[in-house]
């Protein structure tokens, strides 16, 4: 009999805090500047320098705790994590050990199987190191570039409650949205501001304790996260289930080759040498702070899906899909209240939003365009609202309003304007579409000939000749005008 | 002779217009020339900056603006303190030939107080020694006996103010750093409380510890430049955010009713019968002003010195390893990278590489609560005792040092013997509390230093007592003998 195994898998994950300086100086944290230009002796480790704690890295360490469902810890301390790398200004690694910001939260994942209330063990805050460019110097030589150095960050610790890589993917998923929701983190694995490590061991079925684990390093997108722990859960039982064992160790995974890779075992692991920073007092978050915070923290991004189906009329799959980044969201409710306030209650609340809803999915979100926490929009959601209201009070047609929206996005023109301009305004009043639609059929006498003959089709001929002549009008109106005339003759 | 008048003498004639800062500046340039090669007192001269400082001050004056508390007054700063485009060695090796692009926050200070900062002075390298025989460039030698040490590790602070070099210095304290050299060249010293001085532009040794505090030939002067250093800093995350009050205005005021704790126990132990001589007719003294004296008791004092020597190492190992050769001071080059982490390395002296192991030791796993953690316990009990000593008094009083200056070379083949200058000292550095060191007597002819503790904050009350321990007594006018060239007072 075979043994059938289980995964277990807890990711630790390192999310750059949305912040305009680097957590202990002054210096920028703007992405992709000319190496070593946001640097300064804090960051450079110079000696006699020393860090300060940026504020606003805290607060938004702390939003991420109370996102996560945490308990904050109201004085936690740095400690210095101390190893040599040149990447490694001062030699050691400000970070917080025995007691983090941040413990005990959860968050809930959605896969296949349903939903699962995943664990955190805790969440702390810390600076980056500075990036090594191997082969950047001459010949062989590595520079370093310091800009990176002393960014803040978060490192986010899962339980290892997770089962399989599309538990851990989704997890991922999730936790990017909170972070990318609450404002904490722009969720850019390309550029590295959210990165995972997976710790991943498998068990047999059934049994309570974990086997040994290998730590997957640097897994920079979500498919890689998928297939590395895929890999790596096949190989851990290709290896036990033919006697072999799991030795603990570091890998990584190599997207050339698609296998993970040992880096180093074990005996190879350091000894950090924590201790509290006494460069830094405890970091202590008052309750005045801490309740500044706490209102800050946003409508949680599952919360808001829920709601908007129940109430602005959205499927679940609107709902995912307008929630797929935070500006499109906030885009989104802006424009489906300033409708509902334009129409003054015409419109049922769900209704208004899911005609929002489907014009943002179909036409805005093509001319949408994100980069980390910002997008940008062609035109603002009030403009929307105002198309759509047209359409509402059936000034113009559904089709015509893409048309509007185009000139819209091309010339950044209000809607009414672009209407009037274009003499895009459908007639309303039915005694003038009357007018028109006996003219028509006056002056087509063979096609109402064959229409009482008994040819239904040349209805849809009248119906165009009718449209063209107006230059646009309501549709069913021009029908039901139509269908009276006709059945007059 | 300029060089021998006190600060708040020179500063008042700078403002009078009786003397320009830029003859002060030249006067102490000159006496260095002239005295430095026997002392060893500076690593680094800085005569065009100090000139160029003079001359702003002196054109301040000229424009009739209001001179700050130290106009014209030229400082020696203590070779691990950074000064905008001036070296900064910490007297290693491993930061041969590096410049500091940045002003630490004292410098800034004192440069806006109007100071003359004339250059670096020698010390134990990276601040770690008692005699500053551990500097890594040349030794000092104490003014009142060139065979002898000047303490350290500010030794060469100490000296270039006993020698008459400059009136004021700057140096740190880590544990005694200041007092020990003050008393063994008849200066007065202040370590002020944790947290008081901005450690910024301080290169670290011990940063739970490390303070800066200023040398001075009187009371006074030492309290003008500690009220210009003193204060909030932005930039340091330790430093505390409480009113400084003005130390100058503590000057001359009635101790009366004062009460001063004297630990008895501790006295005999290990000390020169001079030293214990000295302290003894001090205590007359401020019996004789009016102070209360009452015994009190620091039973954990004793285990300072155990709990210094690892927290102070743990911190220095920690401290030093941003010194690795790959961004500035010089690398020892070798094909593999930890090779050449271990050879750039090897240019820390003896003291500093036993200081790293021993802290790198102390922090390792498995060994963290036995050495570590119990240190910190220990410093926490240290704490309580004064709590509960300074519910008896106002200030603990003891000898800085257990003995006089001694001999060069005496001490340096056996470290532990190094270590105890330090006894007295180190509790008030393990508790974070201010200390001021005052000349209280010879012992055969060389200084023997007083040391007053007070609470936290409370330098008020230590500059209150020294003043008037000096007012009543001539010790602090004893000057180095081949360096007293001119007679010297509080407002000459």
């Amino acid at each position: 009999m075979t043994t059938r195994y289980e995964a277990v898998i807890g990711l630790e994950v390192h999310g750059q805090l949305h912040t305009k300086t680097k957590m202990f100086c002054g210096c920028s944290t703007a992405y992709g500047l000319p190496p070593n230009t946001a640097i300064c002796p804090v960051c450079l480790g110079l000696p006699g320098a020393l860090p300060v704690p940026n504020r606003q890295a805290i607060a938004l360490a702390v939003r991420a705790g109370l996102a996560l469902g945490c308990t904050v810890r109201q004085s936690s301390r740095f400690a210095r994590k101390n190893y040599y790398y040149p990447d490694l200004s001062k030699g050691y690694q400000i970070s917080q050990f025995d007691l983090p910001l941040n413990e005990k939260g959860h968050l809930d994942i959605t896969t296949s199987a349903g939903t699962k209330r995943v664990g955190i063990t805790r969440i702390h805050v810390e600076e980056d190191a500075a990036k090594n460019l191997h082969g950047a110097g001459a010949g062989t030589d590595t520079l370093v570039d310091f800009n990176r150095a002393g960014t803040p960050l978060i490192e986010i610790v899962g339980e290892p409650d997770l089962r399989s890589a599309e538990e851990a993917e989704a997890y991922l998923r999730a936790l990017r949205d909170v972070l990318m929701f609450t404002g904490v983190n722009d969720g850019n694995l390309e550029e590295g501001s959210f990165r995972c490590d997976a710790n991943v061991s498998i068990r047999p079925v059934g049994q309570e304790k974990f086997g040994t684990r290998c730590e997957l390093k640097n897994i920079n997108s979500f498919k890689f996260v998928r297939k590395a722990i895929e890999f790596e859960i096949a190989r851990q039982e290709a290896l036990v289930s033919s006697g072999g064992k799991v030795v603990q160790e570091t890998r990584t995974w190599s997207s050339t080759q698609e296998k993970t890779l040992s880096l180093r075992s074990k005996e190879e692991a350091q000894d950090y040498r924590y201790f509290a920073d006494p460069d830094l007092p405890p970091l202590v978050v008052d309750d005045a702070w801490l309740a500044e915070i706490r209102v800050s923290v946003p409508e949680p991004v599952v919360a808001r899906r829920e709601r908007w189906q129940r109430e602005l009329g959205l499927t679940a799959y609107d709902a995912q899909v307008l929630t797929s980044h935070p500006r499109i969201a906030e885009y989104f409710e802006a424009a489906s209240a300033s409708l509902e306030r334009a129409l003054g209650g015409k419109l049922s609340r769900d209704k208004a939003g899911k005609r929002v809803a489907n014009f943002i999915q179909a036409e805005a979100l093509r001319v949408v365009s994100t980069s980390g926490l910002d997008a940008s929009f062609p035109c603002s959601a009030e403009r929307i609202a105002e198309l759509l209201a047209l359409v509402e009070d059936e000034t113009i047609n559904g089709k015509i309003a893409k048309d509007v929206f185009v000139d819209m996005v091309a010339t950044g023109k209000a809607p009414k304007d672009i209407v009037a301009q274009k003499g895009l305004a459908q007639v309303k009043d039915s005694s003038a579409i009357e007018q028109t639609v006996r003219d028509v059929v006056a002056k087509h006498p063979k096609e109402l000939a064959s229409f009482k003959a008994g040819k239904a089709a040349v209805k849809g001929f009248f119906v165009g000749q009718i449209m063209r002549a107006l230059k646009g009008a309501n549709p069913a109106l021009v029908n039901d005008v139509l269908e009276r005339v006709l059945a007059e003759g | 002779m300029l060089h021998a008048a006190s600060a708040s003498a020179l500063r008042e004639r700078v403002v009078s217009g009786e003397l320009r800062a830029v003859d002060i500046a030249r006067s102490a340039l000159d006496q260095i020339v002239g005295a430095d090669a026997r002392i060893g007192s500076f690593l680094h001269v800085d005569g065009e900056g100090a000139l160029a400082q003079a001359a702003a001050v002196d054109r301040a004056r000229a424009a009739g603006e209001t001179l700050g508390p130290l106009a014209g007054v030229p400082i020696a700063l203590k070779d691990n303190l950074c000064v905008r485009g001036v070296p900064a060695t910490c007297a290693s090796k491993i930061l041969e030939g590096w410049i500091a692009p940045y002003d630490a926050t004292v410098v800034e200070r004192l440069r806006a107080a109007g100071a003359v900062i004339v250059g670096k002075t020698n010390m134990d390298e990276f601040a770690m020694g008692s005699s500053n025989e551990t500097s890594a460039y040349k030794l000092v030698h104490n003014p009142w006996d060139l065979s002898r040490a000047p303490g350290g590790s500010s030794g060469g602070s100490a000296a270039s103010v006993a020698a008459g070099m400059a009136p004021l210095s700057l140096g740190s304290d880590t544990g005694g750093s200041v007092r020990q050299p003050a008393a063994f060249c008849g200066l007065v010293a202040l370590k002020p409380t944790y947290g008081r001085v901005s450690r910024f532009g301080l290169i670290a040794f011990a940063s739970s510890l490390d303070q800066i505090g200023p040398f001075a030939r009187d009371v006074r002067d030492c309290a003008i430049v500690s009220e210009v250093i003193s204060g909030r800093d932005p930039r340091d995350a330790t430093s505390v955010d409480l009113p400084v009050g003005s130390y100058v205005s503590e000057l001359g005021r009635d101790v009366r009713g004062l009460r001063v704790g004297v630990v008895r126990s501790t006295l005999a132990e290990g000390c020169e019968p001079g030293v214990v001589s000295a302290i003894d007719a001090s205590i007359d003294t401020l019996r004789r002003l009016g102070c209360e004296i009452v015994d009190v008791a620091l039973p954990t004092a004793e285990h300072a010195v155990s709990a210094y020597y690892i927290v102070a190492p743990a911190e220095c190992s920690s401290n030093l390893a941003r010194f690795d050769g790959m961004r500035y001071g010089p690398r020892v080059e070798s094909p593999d990278l930890l090779e050449t982490y271990g050879k750039t390395r090897a240019l820390f002296g003896r003291e500093v590489r036993r200081r790293i192991m021993l802290g790198t030791y102390v922090l390792s796993a498995g060994y963290y609560d036995a050495f570590y953690a119990k240190a910190q316990k220990a410093r926490t009990l240290i704490s309580r005792d004064y709590a509960a000593a300074f519910e008896r008094c106002d200030v603990v009083l003891t000898p800085t040092a257990p003995s006089v200056a001694f001999g060069l070379g005496a001490k340096t083949k056996n470290p532990l013997e190094m270590y105890l200058a330090d006894i007295f000292t180190l509790p008030p550095s393990l508790a974070g509390l201010p200390a001021i060191s005052v000349p209280c007597g010879l012992s055969d002819g060389l200084p023997v230093g007083l040391q007053l503790t007070a609470k936290a904050f409370d330098e008020g009350t230590l500059f209150r007592v020294a003043s008037a321990f000096e007012h009543a007594t001539d010790h602090h006018a004893h000057r180095a003998p081949g360096f007293a060239t001119a007679s010297v007072g509080g407002a000459a």
